[in-house]
């Protein structure tokens, strides 16, 4: 008996020290990553990187156009990609009855999931980008990117809808509301924070993508910013390939405090994103 | 007096001439007043349900079976019952929630009112808000404050001035015997308050769509016995202005606080009574054997 007791204080300990190390091992590796990179780009982060156009001298070379390209993909794709994957949720958790249909949506939307993202680029290469005549614009990046986002706004978006108690919704019922106002009242309100996590996952996933770009053609020398959800565009993840790819050392700094500026957004966006999910969930 | 009142009610007439010879003549005559208040209030009954041939199923499980009853207007009719006999269902039934559920069927008739509400053309949403309901466990909305719990059901239907909700929010609490412990903290998440609190707030929110009749699911169940005792002490107040049907596992709150019982077993309605009389002179051999305690 005592000793039964012993070996599972034993076990209790190497578990903990095992997942301890799961967690310290990838933030070691990652810091590690994070400080070679930086001292690699050291020397290129300055005001004037930030505020610069690319240049064919990389100590004049900028990452402005990248930037704003960035930002605006990612502000279009959330535009496209949150309505459409909150509202397949919906659908599927409030209204689906789980027939053939749900079941035919529900494996193509984990299907999608798995398709490797250059099959997306190739997808908005014909679809958007010849088919419906976009070109190589900003839109149809967008909408590529919605697309390979989708699947993972749906997933989380059901699970927070899944975590709404089903008491809520009959109570919500019980008052005369029909069941949009219930889950327009009751539903997603509750869910909000969790729908906002899924949203942050994919904006992150998105803003980090490379290889559909590349198919859709994103430029990497532009000298000038995009006006229109027309106009041709760059990002973060493409510029920084670029810089990689180019012989110069100089080009190897840029890219590396690419790199930096481009974890630096994330780490933005993500700080936001979690500001506003606590405050959602501090009203619950 | 109000304690002689239902005393006098649950008395045999024998019984009663005994009481009003041990009482001095005024007692008598409030007794004899009572008494004739009582009796034109039975004589004046009138049906606010009537289900003809009710039965309810989940999937291929049949949990009603053949229903017919009346629930009676301005009363406090409770459904009794061991667990699985179909209680909550039927009274899911009288405001269409049970069909909420999916593989959920109902066959038969309700009328409320005497007009079928499985009609065609019924739409169940304005009939919920006829008929509210409250449930097992207290459950207010998380993401509203205790004024927007009570406001819910309105909001639904149309904008309200100000002023308008202001007064709407007090007349329900003060209903729910609420108002008194919330005034000072309507803007405080519903869910801070205590189970028994949480559970009269329920109560406000439903009485705020200003309902017909008020259908609660063993509203006791999750309380302990002193908010019991609001609630059922707020029962007797309520009926003067709603119907209310209650379900309770527990004979002895159905004997305290409703006029007419009905005992289900297994889907099926064994015994309708006046309270008094069901569990004085149970018709039925198996309604006999669950007020004694023999089985449930």
């Amino acid at each position: 008996m005592k000793s039964g007791w012993r070996s599972g204080r034993l076990l209790e300990s190497i578990l903990k020290v095992v997942s301890l190390l799961a967690v310290i091992i990838p933030l070691l590796i990652l810091t590690f990553f994070l400080i070679t990179v930086f001292l690699d780009g050291e020397s290129r982060l300055v005001p004037q990187f930030l505020t610069s156009y690319p240049s064919y001298k990389p100590e004049d070379a900028g990452i402005l156009p990248a930037l704003v390209g960035s930002i605006y993909l990612i502000i279009l794709t959330s535009v496209i990609a949150v309505p459409i994957g909150v509202g397949s949720a919906i659908y599927l958790e409030e209204y689906g009855n789980g027939g053939w249909l749900d079941n035919l949506i529900e494996i193509n939307i984990s299907n999608l999931a798995g398709v490797p993202s250059i099959l997306y680029g190739l997808l908005g290469l014909e679809l958007f980008v010849r088919a419906l005549s976009m070109g190589r614009s900003l839109l149809a990046g967008a909408f590529t990117m919605a697309l390979l986002v989708l699947p993972i706004v749906i997933t989380a978006s059901r699970e927070a809808l899944r975590a709404v108690p089903s008491s809520l919704r009959e109570a919500s019922y019980a008052l005369g509301a029909s069941r949009w106002e219930t889950i327009w009242q009751v539903v997603l309100p509750m869910s909000a924070s969790g729908i906002l996590t899924g949203v942050i996952l994919s904006v992150c996933r998105a803003m980090g993508e490379t290889a559909p770009l590349i198919f859709l053609g994103a430029l990497t020398y532009l000298a000038f910013l995009p006006d229109s959800p027309m106009s041709p565009f760059t990002a973060l993840p493409i510029q920084i390939f670029n810089w990689i790819s180019r012989p110069q050392a100089g080009f190897a700094e840029n890219a590396a405090a690419g790199i930096v500026v481009l974890m630096v957004v994330l780490l933005l966006l993500n700080g936001i994103a979690i500001y506003f999910r606590n405050k959602m969930q501090k009203r619950i | 007096m109000e304690s002689r009142f239902i005393l006098e009610t649950k008395c045999k007439r024998g019984y009663k001439y005994i009481e009003i010879a041990s009482e001095g003549i005024s007692g008598n005559f409030n007794l004899f007043k009572a008494g004739k208040v009582e009796e034109q209030r039975l004589s004046s009954r009138k049906t606010k349900f009537r289900t003809e041939g009710l039965s309810a199923w989940f999937g291929s499980h049949q949990a009603l079976n053949n229903i017919s009853m009346k629930i009676l207007k301005n009363e406090v009719n409770a459904i009794i019952g061991p667990s699985g006999c179909g209680k909550s269902t039927f009274i899911r039934c009288l405001n269409r929630m049970h069909e909420v559920v999916p593989g959920a069927r109902v066959y038969g008739h309700v009328y409320l009112d005497e007009k079928d509400l499985y009609e065609d053309g019924i739409d169940p949403v304005l009939l919920r808000r006829r008929v509210g309901m409250v449930f097992q466990k207290p459950n207010p909305f998380p993401s509203m404050n205790i004024r927007e719990n009570v406001l819910s059901g309105l909001k639904l239907t149309h904008r309200l001035k100000k002023d308008e909700a202001d007064e709407i929010v007090e007349s329900a609490l003060q209903q729910a015997a609420l108002w008194d412990e919330v005034k000072e903290r309507l803007n405080k998440p519903g869910t801070s308050l205590s189970g028994g609190q949480q559970q009269r707030l329920c109560i406000a929110r439903s009485l705020a769509v200003n309902p017909e009749v008020l259908l609660m699911d063993e509203p006791c169940s999750a309380l302990d016995p002193v908010a019991t005792v609001r609630i059922e002490d707020l029962l007797h107040k309520l009926k003067e202005q709603y119907t209310i049907v209650i379900v309770t596992h527990s004979m002895s709150q159905a004997a305290r606080v409703s006029d007419q019982t009905a005992f289900l077993l297994m889907g099926e309605l064994i015994e309708v009574e006046q309270t008094n009389n069901l569990f004085t002179h149970p018709r039925d051999k198996r309604t006999e054997d669950y007020i004694t305690g023999k089985f449930g």
